[in-house]
């Protein structure tokens, strides 16, 4: 019970941490935001999910991926997939609505219908069942992972041909879904997704109840994140990204612990994706291509990086950011960003956490002092951020 | 019945001879573009992710010095195109300059990041484009030497501009073969890329030599954007649209090799316009990528690169 | 007796030059062997081929029967070749007590490192390590912290708790003091109980207290092999290293 609370909690600072998260995502944001805003955060929230999966093995792996985007987008179209033939389905038993007499293929999905397909491809067929889903939405982008990990680790591609190479990749999957129109929905994607095993997900009770279930599975993905960084692996992984060759001489595959740690970070991107959907009602190719990616790896850097907690902040950060500025400055919002990208990179390396953990402390003695109990000892109570490293043992 | 065999023959020489053409102004634009990012990235180890942005700028220089010229001095119009490569180089140059000095050189030691910067550094030109220029898509007025194509043989034409193209980007891999491999500053660039201490005790400045060295990346990328006015329009976005392509070209090329980019950016291209010929153009693409990244697995370091002893 | 590392017409080439070339040699058990040579007789490569770090272009290394040349660097390591590298190499954000950890040879594996418990015997076992390199006051100190010596320890250390069967240590008293340098010859001498050493050291003084058996190489290849007497007295050697 002890190693659990300090593998999976991260001792006292890592609880503090968390706790104050949950208090966040599951008091303050849905008492303070209306349901509009809450599905917004619902969104920020899916993509929370890359970066979590990015500290794992960007932050703390060294494997940096511009192409989680593609793992994203699996998740997302295999849930997707699954929400459109239900939402055909349901148009097809409405005999006699508008929608039903523009088809020619009744219970076929209407993009496939445009593009003059009248029987479902195979590779749909398994999007019939609700459970075959849930399992592919994790087994397509895992699998995928896996192949790419294995046959870019055990050749040593690494570093900074693994990004160009995973960013090609991003490309090519959004270039090869834009021209499978009639598989994949072209460039609009798979949109008018409308209910989950009969269950209408566009209405507000559905919205703040998928809130609740993304933040659920968020938090669960910080535990698995957490349990992974505190044992053995996650120092092994440290002391890849910082030195290969000593790792590969102790005994250790290199190309093996890498292909899991990308592959569990695929694994959280897909989730997330599939949240999205589930969340949005719609799944596109411009959301997995190459600038979302990056963005994803911007989520992360500016949570920072080594922070799993800080990553889910980095990402309602800079969403809300995005969505708030291109509304009110359009013009002023990508000289914003990239002036965000650069200053980040250039003078807070460590992201939101790095600055919490450097000034938290100082800012925690001073409160203290000022409250009278000076002899505070007690450094990370009121960060909301917490040193992710080595605190389990 | 031989006759008819024979002209069929001679005509698909000439579709095969156009087809090749066509390969061979891509792979100029290919070449342009990574001549610079296999100084910048092969050299320099920089991922300067804003190279596509240079080329805009480059050819938004051209297009206004075009526009200057319509409207100001029409007589020029023949000889303003020379003028305008120099001026694109200079600008971009300068521009590179100053990105060394305020951000680059602070990232030397981080790979990565130089990457995550310089996108960050690319979404602030593009919009600085758009805000200057516009989103709308511009032209270069092109002297009229430089349109029209050229028909050695009847049913075979080569478009003028693209052999302009070719030309430019031989005698741009020769000037900076010259300049890396065969002058002193070459000789200074290449001993502070391979071991920068040792050059600064030599006396080296080799902080001098990195922000030249990267402003010079950066002025051929202003130059390839000069050239592409021949070929297309220029928008905001022209750049980063081949800018995954170019990091494609340098690193299957093997980075830090001259010979290897020249090789690779024809390989790429060739295999591009070829198979676009049986395919369609997206599904060429998306092949020739698949299959740099097969190619990339079994030969990691690219075509190029000697084996050194570790 | 027979022999545990064998190598038998070893060559490598880098571009046509032959940093190893057609190089036979062995190993016994519990055998401490030192190779001394010139800068550039590669030294240093041999170690590499052995540990599987480069690739030899023709020629075999067996140890224990089995044929090396072709497996992963890991799976080397789990056949028992341990390798300490010429500039020290440890994980200098890790504390000695870390370092150590990391090489205990359990939990090699994905699931294994992911669920690995340290419990008392690893514990034990570090401790044991820690002692018998001199770290034992430093257990808790990051190892970015410690001098050059001790971290030439920590090394040895780290290939030392994985208990291999065959050592493989490039210059381990490099940049030691003289006290430092009598402590390693010490530890090597207990080290060989058990297992073979191969070392490579320029230091003569200090091959003479450990050497078994010397092997001279020049130019990638074998000139002489012999006890320490024999090899100062050998001409060949003088004129190619000793007499400088």
């Amino acid at each position: 019970m002890h190693t659990l609370y300090n593998r999976a909690l991260g001792g006292r600072s890592g609880t503090v941490g968390l706790a104050l998260l949950c208090v966040l995502l599951f008091l303050i944001f849905p008492l303070a935001l209306d349901n509009f805003r809450l599905n917004m955060m619902s969104k920020y929230l899916s993509y929370a999910f890359v970066a979590i999966g990015l500290v794992l093995c960007w932050g703390n792996g060294g494997i940096l991926s511009l192409g989680q985007g593609l793992f994203w987008g699996f998740g997302g179209y295999c849930m997707a997939a699954f929400l459109k033939l239900e939402a055909a389905r349901n148009i097809a038993a409405e005999s006699g609505s508008d929608q039903i007499r523009a088809l020619t293929t009744v219970g076929l999905p209407d993009f496939m219908d445009w593009n003059q397909i009248t029987s479902l491809p195979y590779i749909w067929y398994p999007f019939k069942s609700f459970s075959l889903t849930i399992l592919l939405v994790f087994v397509v982008p895992t699998l995928l992972a896996y192949i790419i990990g294995t046959a870019m680790f055990r050749r040593r591609v690494g570093g900074v041909y693994f990004a160009l190479i995973t960013q090609a990749l991003c490309w090519i999957m959004e270039i090869s879904f834009v021209t499978r129109q009639g598989w994949t929905g072209g460039i609009n994607g798979i949109t008018d997704l409308r209910t989950c095993l009969g269950w209408d997900i566009r209405t507000k009770s559905a919205q703040i109840i998928l809130y609740f279930l993304t933040c659920g599975l968020l938090i669960g993905c910080i535990l698995i994140g957490r349990f992974i960084l505190s044992s053995k692996l996650g120092r092994i992984l440290v002391a890849m990204r910082d030195g290969e060759d000593r790792v590969r001489f102790s005994g250790y595959s290199v190309s093996k612990l890498k292909t899991f740690i990308f592959c569990v970070a695929a694994a959280m991107s897909a989730l997330g994706g599939a949240l999205f959907a589930l969340n949005v009602g719609f799944m596109s190719p411009k959301l997995v291509t190459i600038e979302p990616s990056i963005y994803m790896v911007i989520f992360c850097a500016v949570g920072g990086r080594n922070s799993l907690i800080g990553a889910v902040y980095g990402a309602i950060l800079v969403s809300y950011g995005k969505t708030y500025f291109s509304e009110m400055f359009p013009n002023l919002w990508y000289f914003l960003m990239g002036g965000v990208f650069i200053l980040v990179t250039r003078f807070f390396p460590d992201g939101l956490a790095g600055a919490v953990d450097y000034l938290g402390p100082m800012l925690g003695r001073k409160l203290f002092s000022w409250i009278g109990r000076a002899q505070a000892n007690f450094p990370a109570a009121v960060v909301p951020i917490p040193v992710e490293a080595n605190e389990g043992r | 019945m031989p006759l008819i065999l024979a002209t069929s023959f001679a005509e698909l020489k000439d579709i095969f001879l156009m087809q090749g053409f066509a390969g061979f102004s891509l792979f100029a634009v290919f070449l342009l573009m990574a001549l610079g990012l296999a100084i910048i990235f092969g050299q320099m180890k920089v991922i300067n992710m804003a190279h596509g942005e240079f080329l805009t700028v480059g050819a938004y220089v051209t297009v206004f010095l075009s526009h200057m010229v319509v409207n100001h001095a029409p007589k020029l119009l023949p000889y303003y195109f020379p003028a305008a490569i120099v001026c694109a180089f200079v600008v971009a140059f300068i521009l590179g300059y100053i990105v060394e000095i305020g951000l680059v050189k602070y990232l030397y030691n981080r790979p990565l990041d130089t990457l995550l910067a310089t996108w960050g550094l690319s979404m602030i030109l593009q919009q600085a484009c758009r805000s200057l220029f516009g989103a709308r898509e511009d032209t270069a007025t092109l002297p009229e030497w430089m349109m029209g194509s050229w028909s050695p043989s009847e049913g075979l034409d080569i478009p003028i501009n693209g052999m302009f193209l070719l030309a430019l980007a031989i005698v741009m891999v020769l000037l900076v073969y010259a300049l890396m491999y065969r002058s002193r500053w070459g000789l200074k660039v290449r001993a502070t890329m391979q071991n920068r201490a040792m050059a600064g005790a030599v006396g080296i400045n080799t902080k001098r030599v990195d922000r030249v060295t990267f402003a010079l990346g950066c002025g051929l990328a202003g130059i390839a954007g000069a050239a592409f006015t021949t070929i297309g329009s220029v928008s905001p976005s022209a750049g980063s649209l081949y800018i995954v392509d170019t990091f494609i070209v340098v690193v299957f090329g093997g980075a830090a090799s001259l010979l290897g980019t020249v090789l690779s950016a024809f390989t790429i291209a060739q295999s591009q316009s070829i198979l676009e010929f049986f395919l369609t153009g997206v599904l060429a693409k998306i092949f020739v990528l698949v299959g740099v990244i097969i190619l990339l697995m079994i030969r990691p370091q690219g075509l190029i690169a000697s084996k050194v002893r570790r | 007796m027979i022999a545990e590392l064998e190598i038998k017409n070893l060559t490598v080439s880098f571009d046509g030059f032959k940093a190893v070339d057609d190089l036979t040699f062995s190993v016994e058990h519990e055998e401490l062997r030192v190779v001394i040579g010139p800068n550039g007789a590669g030294k240093t490569t041999l170690l590499d081929l052995i540990c599987g770090k480069t690739r030899p272009t023709g020629g075999s290394i067996r140890f224990k029967g089995r044929e090396l040349s072709r497996m992963q660097e890991n799976s080397i390591v789990r056949q028992g070749v341990g390798r300490k590298f010429q500039t020290p190499s440890v994980y200098p954000k890790l504390t000695v007590f870390e370092n150590l950890e990391i090489s205990f040879p359990r939990g090699r594996g994905v699931w294994g490192s992911l669920f690995f418990k340290q419990s008392e015997d690893v514990r034990e076992r570090i401790r044991e390590v820690a002692r018998d390199t001199y770290l034992s006051d430093h257990l808790h100190t990051s190892a970015e912290h410690l001098s050059h010596g001790q971290k030439q320890w920590l090394e040895i250390g780290m290939v030392l708790i994985a208990d291999p069967k065959l050592m493989l240590l490039d210059e381990p008293v490099a940049g030691m003091s003289v006290r430092e340098r009598q402590q390693t010859a010490d530890l090597l001498q207990r080290i060989c109980r058990g297992r073979s050493v191969v070392v490579i050291e320029h230091d003569m003084n200090f091959v003479k207290q450990i050497a078994h058996k010397v092997t001279v190489m020049h130019q990638g290849k074998m000139l002489v092999e012999g006890s320490m007497d024999e090899i100062q007295a050998n001409e060949k050697v003088r004129e190619v290293y000793l007499g400088h």
